[in-house]
This record gives structure tokens, C-alpha cells and sequence, in this order.
């Protein structure tokens, strides 16, 4: 028993998270006291969003009516989905602040904390409460003669608690959560040496002889004599875990930006510190001081290192080269490493293949992110590049002794490959072999390749919805050339449900849809082992078959209403006595060299995180605490080459916009030539949601913006196209010849994040100056990426206006490829990738929605309305069909 | 009092229990009028009570006691009482406020008089009395304004306070268990156990607790946003006899659901779903026997432990499912790890 039970607690750890608890954090405590809620709920949010499993509330302020702060706040978690999926941590010194919490949660919560301080009828009173409301508990080990600090005394009073708990209360074990108390280490008072052993142990003792039950702790506690030393704490920090975690402890309060990886504490500072958490020696203290300020604002370990790890043989160097993602002495040791060898083949086979196994265990177990493991990619690569003339000078013979053979592809007609680069690099880091055959390929040239390199399997990825139907038609090819190729589906609007739905029953072979580059590795591996292939493919054929069959099911339960109903519940203007502001000009206004430097302060960093799949949102991702320190490293290597962007002229940006006198006819927006308003220049067309809608709720079109041509108001319609990636393939040539994926992605992201940012600028200044309906507008940047402003920009090919084929006619009003530079590809992607193209709308009311799925009866009257063969219109609007095409 | 708790889990452990079904569909049929709605004791009100079926346990005792019989006829193991609304909070529509007790503890004294006479009956078919706390008609952990997401207009003291008064005269009245049902918002069925569990701590007395949630659409979610296996964890310290399901969907949509709950749930499940989804008509049509179908493969799959019907179901329903359900073994409660399960909308087991 006492071993099953210590065994089942070693080495799980559950982290929760306490930036919501204003004495653990100074800017949660200011947002609360000036009663920013909003903002206060922000950081709720990120904490979820970064992985915490559990949050904290604390309110114990004594500027606070800390009853009704905690009150409100629980309120408005219980009002945010993506907050309140997650149990809650009602935490408080004072008991009825843990009481009002827990009337305001349905979940099962945990209490933070009780004790025996007041004694056991107050403790039995309280825990019996607890056990009413339905939470979880953490009781402290503190009884009526005080906090416990030795072994002795800890167990003691845990013990006690735990009998009164299960026997008396009838509180369920595994619902306890100990709480040893940390208490600072090295703080001169010889008393307090033995602090970190008592807790250890105390913790030993606890998870081996009260079945079930849990120990946490506030962690940061034990360094509190190095207050300024972040060095010296976060060591401090991760032994303490370390050790406390192999004796049972489970859970805790950590602040992870203020931890280290135990096993790269130089060794110095760690033989230093564990001598002070498990006091292994009287002096330990003087000697961790003798060497403290060494290490004294040296971020991390590594500058210190700088020198100490080219003292290893060479197969360590590379190994942490690689690890490390530091390409100055690659080729050095290269070659060091090719004299040591017989053949160069067997420096690749050998140490280049045990670092890169290394980098692709870190990331499998999630101890490394995306942007370091691209970091490693290039060193590898560099390698490679290096010994690539030895080895063909040698001529070896045979088949290399790769993973395996993998062909990708972005389809034809769309340009963006990030992700698709992404999944290449994590690939070949483990040791697959990948035929990139870049973007916009031809249907027959990737089979015709397929089967030239004898590959193992396809892989396709693509960014716009056009690209979801090529995917199809590869498919299907592939089945009629009677393929039995693995065939693997990415990309950003991909998904398992179209996969399995629309792509999948085109073809016999196994086909598999792969969220993201982490998962490739083991899709690909499950799918080339012998023993693996057969049983995964069954499995994922079983799963597409069965969303088949339930999206078929829902698919029947008809929420369609006709278009002629959608158009009675349209979105309702009061037009009377409004009256639309005019533009400054009529016509259009190009901007050919836009200066860089104007459109860094509007740049939306969250997204370009995500590229990186790094969660969270921007600044705060750069502190927290699973991911921050990979982000601001990125972060800073973004920012070197924003710089060079901008001074070295990298990129260049241009843009048209223009305005036109326009009022909507039914569900079309007709654009003049001038403000008679009886020559019609051209006409724009929108689409309308058809789904049943709850009432009050309306059936909305975009053409619902603008003023409708019999209420004789002189309205307006604006477009632009914008582009911040002219002169790009220049320097992403440059970055292949280097073999340097991590800096072409880098660049690619930060030129989307121009466009989209040039778009976002571009837009501020229609309002204030060139539309001009909003000269007073200030907002922060902020606000401007949560769209707080007036007049939406809705770009086609997105969800109010899905219909790519729409920017033919954008295209042609703005005359966007002479005055921007822009091409548009057969499935109307932009080319180059870094651009946005859409509409100015200005009514105040007008608002970003999504289409959702439509009725044959609209579809029939789009193409009318258009002049479109009806099969093409459904061929492009099928991801919104709500109907099987013919 | 415990050995109720045991005798029901004999019960349980042997065979499939029936509930009852819908009372309002029943109700309806009678077409009582405002007079027969009031009856002696309330004719000098001054608002009208018409609709408010609750208080017929009061004025028309007679009338409710013969459905009750109904369903007992029809093959119901346990009967609910007809005590839905009957909360201060539900019947502050009607002004009802001051009758709280004295109408549970008639509601459950019909109930448990039609139940003893067919116990009288068939004392080998022993039938129980569930005492029903409803929903009420607001949310603890919903904000009515969307303006303002954190105003409640009930607090959960409010809510224990008035789940107090009805489970005080639930269990005057004569009922063998409390059952929690339709709960769309899991912090008002807190609300109720720790009402509930209060009750039991002053008179010194413990019955069983049946709980029944509510999925409320495709979602598979409850109207308050819990997974089914987030809202056991919400509500399992009530330890109660059973937890299933109830309403909104039929049988074909909560299947799944059902199924998911049976899945972690160590203790007996119930499921009384509508007799199917409502039609353009807004009427439930699923006939008994397509109903019963569904129900006995449950049955079958070993999915369940008590089974009836909600909204639109009849005694004819009831009688198709006690035939389809007979001589099927029970579900067997799973044993379950240990483990803490905490839960937010979603739930979290801590290894």
C-alpha cells in the first residue's frame, strides 16, 4: 500500500497558476483596486490559454472588500467559457471569503486552505462546509500552538488533519491537498538550515503513510534570503522541486519563469545549492554565498557556459550545438568530427543523428518549442550542406538510412507555405527524408515526382479554402492511378472534419489529416512502421467513417431557411435621417514606397506566435511561464531582423484604396462611375447567411451596410489591397543557399505581419483622413486589434464574404496589379503571399460575421446574379454548401 | 432511516427500476378551470392561478393521486411527486409564497398514498416515493443582462433557503427520496444538496438523493456549459443514489450522453429523456413503442438502472418501457481510482 501509493504520486506535477491572485501579483492587484475587470479577466484568460490546468483567485487585500471582489470576479469567470473550463482555486486567509467564493462556482472547486489554527471544532465546522459546497481542500500544516517547521511537527499535524478529515468529517482522501509550509533556507539562523529536509521528508512521510492524499507548496518561499540573486533563486527553485517532487509532492504554486532545468545548473551552482536545500554540510551557506555574486544577473546559464562546452569531445560539441541551435563553430567541428570518422556519411549517421534524436525527444515531450527545434534544423543543415562534396567525392553506394521518404507539397494555386516549411524542418529533425517541392504544384507534377522518388508518402498542405477542393482532386487522381501512397492533409483551413468528410472517400489509400508540425512526426512514424501501419490506418479509416456518418446525421436536421425568409430578416438600418459621410475623394489613391518603419507600431504579434505554435497572447506570452522564455527569444531574433528590414530596405510595401459612390440592390452593392449615380461602373456581390437564426437575430449580408438605392441615400463603398512582400524571394533565395529555414520562416511571418498591419494602418487613416468619418479616433494598439472602431474591412475569400472569385472584380476596380503590384493566382490566392485585399464598409452598425452555410436557392441566384455557371459558383462556395453537389 | 437507502439498492442491484412520466400532459387532459384551480382554499385570491399545476395537490388531491395511480398501474417503480415548481422562487408567479410546506407535503402525500396502495398490492414490487426539487426559474451562475455578466438576480442563499422549505415539507410528507431533476444550471443544484443535506442534518434523518441534469441541445452540454462527466464531478458529493439525465432531447439524442455518464459514474444512473424532440407543432409524437425500442436497447447495452419518461410521455409510454426493460439485468456501478476530480465546465482528474 505505502508503496503504490508513493509510487503513484512520484513525478507528477500539477503547476497552478497564480497571476490571478493579487498577493502573488503586483499588476493583478492594481487592475482589481482600480476596478479594471476587463482586463483583470485578460489574465485569467492567458493563464488558461498558456496550459494552467487549475487557476488561483486570491483577493486578500485590505484596500479590497475582498468578499465582494471575489464574488465579482468569480461572476465574470463563470461568464467566460474559455476561463471556466478549468477548476478554480478559491483561495483566502479569511473563511468567509472562501464561503462567497464557493457559492458562485458549479465546478468542483478546491478551498485554499483550512487549518487546525482556530482549532478542531472550527476546522470540523469549516471542512464539513466544504464538503456541503463540494470542493476539494488544501489544509496547512498549522495547528493551534502555530505553523509547523520540523518533520515532526508537520507530519503531526497532517496526520491529525487527515484522521479528522476521513474519520470524523468523512472527507474523501484523494480530496486532501497537504501543505508542509516552505520556509526560506540560508538565511544566516542556523535554525532554519534544516527547513528544506523537513519539508522533503515531511512529504515522504505524508504521500507513504496517508493514502491518496496530495502535497503542494509555495515554492519561491525557500529562496527568500537571495532576493535579487535570479540566478541563484531559480537554481534554488529547481533543486527544491526536484527533490520534492521524487518524495511525492504533486502539485504547487510555481512561478516557471523563475525556474531552471535541473540538469543545466552549472555544476558548480547546483553541488552549492543542494548542499543548502538538503543541508548537507555547515558551511553550506558560506559557500553558496562565496560564489552567489558569480552568477549575479547572468541570465541563464548559458554565457557562463560560452566556453566550458568547447572543452567537450567533439561529439558533445555538436550535440549541443545542435541542442542549442548555435551555428558559429558548426564547420569546425564538422570537419573535426569528419577526420575522427572513416567515411563523412558516419558523421551524420553518428553524432549529428544522436543530437538531432536528442532535439526530437525535447520537442516530442514538449521540453523544447518550435522555434528552437528550427534553430537546430539549421545547424543541421549547415552540417549536412558542409559535408555534402566528401561524401559525393567518396560516391558512396546504397540507399541512405533514413526514417523514411516524404514528398510535400503546397496545391496549385495557393502560395503560402509556412506551415508546410514547418512540418519539412520537424521532419527531417527526425531523420526523415523530405522532397519539398514548394507552392502552387501541379496535381500531375506531384504524383509524376511521387513516383520518380519512390516516396513513402505525400504530403499536401495549403492556407485558402480553393486549395481544400484541389486537395480533393489529388486525392482522386491518386485513387484512379491506383495509388496506395499514404496521402497526409494540412494546412490552416484544412480540418479532421473536412478531411474525413470531403477528401477522404475520394481515395482507397490511407489518409490521414495532421493538425500540426508536432504531430507529424508520430502520424508519420505510426504510419511506416510495419507492425503500426495497418492498425493506425484501420483506426483513422474507423474515425473518418464514423464523422462521416455523424456529420450526415447532422447534416439532415435541416436549420436552412430560404433565402427569400433570409432576406425578410435582414440586418435592419434605421436609414431615416442618416447620412453617410462622404469620402474625401471619389476614384482611387496609390501608395507606392510606404515607409516600414510607420506600420511597426500597429503589428498584431499574437498571430505571429501562433505560426511558431507558441500559445498565448502577445506581451504577456513573452512571461509565461511554459513558453515564455522560447517566445522572447524569438522575439528578440524578430526584432534584429524587423531592423534590417526597415534600414536595409528588405521588403518593399504598396497599396491602393479607393471609394465609389454606391448604394446596395438586395443582397448586390452597385458601385457608379460618378455621383449622378446613373452610370453603373460595377456591381459588387454578397452573400447571405441562411441559417435559422434565434429572434431578434438577423439574417445578415454585407450589402445590409449600405444604404439601399430606393431610400435615395448617397452612399458609399470602399476597397483597398495592400502588400508588404515585394522583393521578397530575393533574400528567402539567399536564406536557402545558407540552408537557413529558421530565418526564411522568420522573415515570411514578419512580411505577413507587415501586410496585415499595413492593412490594419491603412484602415486608420481611411477613417480619420481619407473616408474621414472618424477624425477624432484615438486608440492604443490594442484596441485596434480587438477592432473597437467604427467601419469594418471585410476581405473576400473570409468568412462574411467567402467567394474568392470576388477579388477578380476588386482587383480590377482598384487596378491592384499595377498599383500594387499584386497578382492573383488560378485559385485568386495573392501573390506575393504578404498581402490583404478588401472592402470599406463605414456604417456604424456594419460588423464582421461569418457566412455559414447556404441553400442551393441562394447559390442559384448568386450565379445568376453574377453570370456564373452554377457548378462553378458551387465549386467555389463548397466548404459553405449546405447541400452535396451534383 | 438509512435502510431506505439500502432497501432501494437491493432493488437496484436486481433489476431495472421504472419512474413515472409526464405529469403536465396528464394535468392537461383534466381542462380544470380557474375555479377548479383554486378550489376552497384559495378562491378568494386575487390573481390568477390557472396553469399553476403544482397547487392542485392542494385543491384537487384527488385528481393528482389518480395519475399517480395511473403510472403505478402502468408498471412505475417510483413516482414523482408533482412538486416541479413548487419552490418559493417558482411560485412567486403566482403569488404563492406563503403555502410552500403545507404544498409539498400534500404533493408528496398523494404520491404516497396511490404508492402504498399498490405496494398494499404487490408487496414483492415495493414503490417509492420521489420528492421532485426543480430547477426553479432562474440561474445562479448565468447573468440574465448581458450587459452586465456578473449581476445574478438569485443568489445561491436564496436558493437554499427556498429548496429548504420544499425538502422540509417533501420529507413531512412522506417521501422516500429527494430527487434534484432538469437542472440546467449545475450551481443551483449545489444549492439544492446543500439545502437538502441541511434538512437531513436538523431532523436528523437521511434519505436518498436522486440528481438528474439536463443536456439542453447538440452541444451535449448542459445550459450552464458542463460536459456530462464535469457535472458528476460537480454534484458527487452529494453521494448520491443515482445521477442521469432528463428532458430536451429524446431518447435517440441522449443516448450518447447517457452513455458517457454510465461510463464514469460510480453509482446508479437514471434517464427519463421526452418522448422524442418537439414538432413544428412544438408536441412530443414518439410513440410507445418507438420510445420503449430505444429505452430496452439501452437496457440491453447495460447502460442504465432507472428508466422512465419526461415531457410528452404517458402511461401507455411507461407501461411499453417497464415490458421492454423486464428481466434485463441492471447496469453494474463501475469501481473508480481514487483519484481527486475537480471540474470546471470540463473535468479534470488529478493522477
Amino acid at each position: 500500500m505505502e508503496n503504490e501509493n508513493t509510487k503513484r504520486s512520484r513525478g507528477i506535477f500539477i503547476n497552478i497558476g497564480e497571476r490571478t491572485n493579487v498577493t502573488g501579483s503586483a499588476k493583478f492587484k492594481r487592475l482589481i483596486l482600480n476596478g479594471e475587470f476587463d482586463e483583470a479577466l485578460e489574465v485569467a484568460k492567458q493563464q488558461v490559454d498558456a496550459g494552467a490546468q487549475i487557476i488561483d483567485v486570491n483577493m486578500d487585500e485590505a484596500m479590497l472588500d475582498s468578499e465582494k471582489a471575489m464574488v465579482k470576479f468569480l461572476n465574470l469567470i463563470a461568464s467566460e467559457p474559455e476561463i471556466s473550463r478549468v477548476p478554480i482555486m478559491v483561495d483566502s486567509s479569511k473563511w468567509s471569503v472562501i464561503e462567497a467564493g464557493l457559492k458562485c462556482v458549479q465546478g468542483k472547486a478546491i478551498v485554499n486552505s483550512i487549518s487546525l489554527k482556530e482549532g478542531e471544532e472550527k476546522f470540523i465546522e469549516q471542512a464539513k462546509l466544504i464538503k456541503r459546497y463540494g470542493a476539494a481542500t488544501v489544509v496547512m500544516a498549522f495547528d493551534e500552538e502555530g505553523q509547523a517547521d520540523t518533520l515532526e511537527r508537520k507530519y503531526e499535524i497532517c496526520e491529525r488533519s487527515y484522521r479528522i478529515l476521513v474519520d470524523k468529517v468523512g472527507f474523501l482522501p484523494e480530496d486532501i491537498i497537504f501543505d508542509p509550509n516552505v520556509f526560506a533556507v540560508a538565511t544566516g539562523i542556523e535554525e532554519h538550515n534544516n527547513y528544506g529536509v523537513d519539508f522533503i521528508e515531511a512529504t515522504r512521510k505524508i504521500t507513504s503513510n496517508l493514502p491518496h492524499c496530495h502535497v503542494s507548496g509555495g515554492v519561491s518561499n525557500v529562496s527568500f534570503s537571495f532576493r535579487g540573486n535570479n540566478a541563484v533563486r531559480e537554481a534554488m527553485h529547481s533543486v527544491f522541486l526536484y527533490h520534492a517532487i521524487q518524495a511525492g509532492m504533486d502539485m504547487g504554486i510555481v512561478n516557471a519563469g523563475m525556474m531552471t532545468v535541473y540538469s543545466e545548473i552549472p555544476e558548480e551552482l547546483r553541488e552549492r545549492v543542494e548542499d543548502v536545500i538538503l543541508n548537507r554540510r555547515d558551511d553550506a551557506t558560506d559557500r553558496l554565498l562565496d560564489i552567489a555574486d558569480k552568477y549575479k544577473g547572468v541570465k541563464g546559464e548559458e554565457k557562463k557556459e560560452d566556453l566550458e562546452w568547447r572543452s567537450g569531445t567533439v561529439g558533445e560539441r555538436l550535440s549541443h550545438a545542435l541542442v542549442k541551435g548555435i551555428t558559429t563553430f558548426i564547420e569546425e567541428d564538422t570537419e573535426e568530427a569528419r577526420q575522427k570518422a572513416e567515411k563523412p556519411l558516419q558523421v551524420i549517421e553518428g553524432p549529428l543523428m544522436d543530437g538531432m534524436n536528442i532535439v526530437g525527444d525535447l520537442f516530442g515531450s514538449g521540453q523544447m518549442f518550435l522555434p528552437q527545434v528550427v534553430k537546430s534544423a539549421r545547424v543541421m543543415k549547415q552540417a549536412v550542406a558542409y559535408l555534402l562534396p566528401f561524401i559525393e567525392e567518396e560516391k558512396v553506394e546504397g540507399e541512405n538510412s533514413s526514417n523514411g521518404k516524404i514528398l510535400m507539397a503546397t496545391v496549385k494555386g495557393d502560395v503560402h507555405d509556412i506551415g508546410k516549411n514547418i512540418v519539412g524542418v520537424v521532419l527531417q529533425c527526425n531523420n526523415y527524408e523530405v522532397i519539398d517541392m514548394g507552392v502552387m504544384v501541379p496535381c500531375e507534377d506531384i504524383l509524376a515526382k511521387a513516383k520518380e522518388e519512390k516516396v513513402d508518402m505525400i504530403g499536401l498542405s495549403g492556407l485558402i479554402t480553393p486549395s481544400l477542393e484541389e486537395m480533393c482532386t489529388v486525392a482522386s487522381e491518386m485513387q484512379r492511378l491506383d495509388m496506395d501512397l499514404p496521402l497526409l492533409i494540412g494546412g490552416a483551413t484544412t480540418s479532421k472534419v473536412h478531411t474525413a468528410v470531403k477528401i477522404a472517400p475520394n481515395y482507397k489509400g490511407p489518409l490521414v489529416y495532421v493538425l500540426d508540425a508536432s504531430r507529424a512526426v508520430g502520424v508519420a512514424g505510426q504510419l511506416l512502421g510495419e507492425q503500426t501501419r495497418k492498425k493506425f490506418t484501420a483506426e483513422i479509416a474507423k474515425e473518418y467513417h464514423d464523422m462521416r456518418v455523424k456529420y450526415e446525421g447532422r447534416n439532415k436536421s435541416d436549420n436552412q431557411i430560404s433565402i427569400n425568409e433570409a432576406r425578410e430578416n435582414k440586418f435592419k438600418i434605421d436609414w431615416n435621417g442618416y447620412t453617410p459621410d462622404k469620402p474625401t475623394f471619389t476614384g482611387l489613391k496609390t501608395f507606392s514606397e510606404y515607409d516600414f518603419s510607420d506600420l511597426v507600431e500597429t503589428i498584431d504579434w499574437t498571430p505571429f506566435f501562433r505560426t511558431w505554435e507558441l500559445a498565448g497572447t502577445y506581451p504577456r506570452i513573452l512571461t509565461d511561464e511554459v513558453v515564455g522564455k522560447s517566445a522572447t527569444e524569438l522575439f528578440n531574433d524578430a526584432q534584429v531582423m524587423l531592423q534590417k528590414i526597415i534600414d536595409e530596405k528588405w521588403l518593399r510595401a504598396k497599396a491602393v484604396i479607393g471609394f465609389w459612390p454606391a448604394n446596395s440592390v438586395g443582397d448586390d452593392v452597385v458601385l457608379y462611375e460618378d455621383e449622378n449615380r446613373t452610370e453603373i461602373l460595377d456591381t459588387v456581390h454578397f452573400l447571405r447567411q441562411q441559417m435559422k437564426k434565434r429572434s431578434g437575430k438577423a439574417n445578415m449580408c454585407l450589402a445590409d451596410f449600405v444604404a439601399p438605392k430606393e431610400t435615395g441615400i448617397q452612399d458609399y463603398l470602399g476597397g483597398f489591397a495592400v502588400t508588404a512582400g515585394i522583393g521578397i524571394e530575393e533574400k528567402l533565395e539567399l536564406f536557402k543557399g545558407e540552408h537557413d529555414d529558421y530565418n526564411d520562416i522568420l522573415l515570411k511571418a514578419l512580411a505577413d505581419r507587415f501586410a496585415e498591419s499595413f492593412a490594419e494602418h491603412l484602415h486608420l487613416r481611411v477613417r480619420k483622413e481619407f473616408w474621414g468619418y472618424a477624425p477624432e479616433e484615438t486608440f492604443n494598439n490594442e484596441a485596434l486589434i480587438k477592432e473597437k472602431y467604427r467601419g469594418i474591412r471585410p476581405a473576400p475569400g473570409y468568412p462574411a464574404c467567402p467567394d474568392h472569385t470576388e477579388k477578380e472584380g476588386l482587383f480590377t476596380l482598384l487596378n491592384a496589379r499595377q498599383n500594387a503590384g499584386i497578382e492573383l493566382t488560378d485559385s485568386m490566392a495573392m501573390l506575393p503571399a504578404s498581402s490583404v485585399s478588401g472592402y470599406y464598409f463605414a456604417h456604424p452598425e456594419s460588423q464582421y460575421f461569418g457566412l455559414g452555410k447556404i441553400s442551393k436557392d441562394q447559390v442559384e441566384d448568386y450565379a445568376n446574379r453574377k453570370g456564373m455557371d452554377l457548378r462553378l459558383a458551387e465549386r467555389w462556395l463548397s466548404p459553405n454548401l449546405a447541400y452535396e453537389r451534383r | 432511516m438509512t435502510d431506505l437507502r439500502e432497501r432501494l439498492e437491493k432493488e437496484l442491484t436486481s433489476r431495472i427500476l421504472v419512474l413515472d412520466g409526464a405529469m403536465g400532459t396528464m394535468i392537461q387532459a383534466l381542462k380544470f378551470e380557474e375555479a377548479d384551480f383554486r378550489g376552497d382554499r384559495f378562491k378568494d385570491r386575487i390573481n390568477e392561478i390557472k396553469g399553476n399545476n403544482d397547487i392542485l395537490a392542494l385543491t384537487q388531491p384527488e385528481a393528482i393521486c389518480n395519475i399517480h395511480r395511473q403510472y403505478l398501474e402502468a408498471g412505475s417503480d417510483i413516482i414523482e411527486t408533482n412538486s416541479f415548481n413548487a419552490t418559493s422562487i417558482s411560485q412567486a408567479d403566482y403569488q404563492m409564497e406563503d403555502v410552500i410546506y403545507d404544498l409539498n407535503v400534500a404533493c408528496a402525500k398523494v404520491a404516497r398514498k396511490a404508492a402504498d396502495e399498490f405496494t398494499a398490492l404487490t408487496p414483492n414490487k415495493p414503490r417509492f416515493v420521489a420528492g421532485v426539487l426543480g430547477p426553479t426559474s432562474r440561474t445562479a451562475s448565468l447573468s440574465p443582462d448581458v450587459n452586465d455578466p456578473a449581476f445574478r438576480n438569485v443568489s445561491f442563499d436564496e436558493l437554499v433557503s427556498s429548496y429548504k422549505e420544499a425538502t422540509d415539507g417533501l420529507i413531512d410528507g412522506g417521501s422516500d427520496i429527494i430527487l434534484i431533476e432538469t437542472i440546467f444550471d449545475t450551481l443551483n443544484a449545489k444549492a439544492a444538496i446543500f439545502a437538502v443535506q441541511t434538512v437531513f442534518e436538523e431532523k436528523n434523518i437521511e434519505l436518498p438523493i436522486m440528481i438528474s441534469g439536463t443536456i439542453t441541445d447538440a452541444s451535449g452540454r448542459t445550459l450552464s456549459g458542463q460536459t456530462p462527466e464535469a457535472f458528476w464531478y460537480s454534484v458527487r458529493h452529494a453521494n448520491p443514489i443515482s445521477v442521469g439525465f432528463n428532458c430536451a432531447l429524446g431518447a435517440k439524442e441522449l443516448r450518447q450522453h447517457i452513455a458517457s455518464l454510465s461510463k464514469v459514474a460510480d453509482t446508479f444512473v437514471s434517464a427519463h429523456p421526452n418522448a422524442g424532440l418537439p414538432n413544428e407543432m412544438g408536441e412530443y409524437d414518439e410513440s410507445p413503442e418507438e420510445m420503449a425500442t430505444q429505452l430496452g436497447e439501452w437496457a440491453k447495452s447495460g447502460l442504465v438502472n432507472i428508466i422512465g419518461g419526461c415531457c410528452g410521455t404517458t402511461p401507455a409510454h411507461i407501461n411499453a418501457i417497464a415490458n421492454a426493460v423486464e428481466g434485463i439485468p441492471p447496469r453494474k456501478v463501475p469501481g473508480i481510482e481514487p483519484h481527486m476530480r475537480l471540474s470546471g465546465l470540463e473535468a479534470f482528474k488529478v493522477i
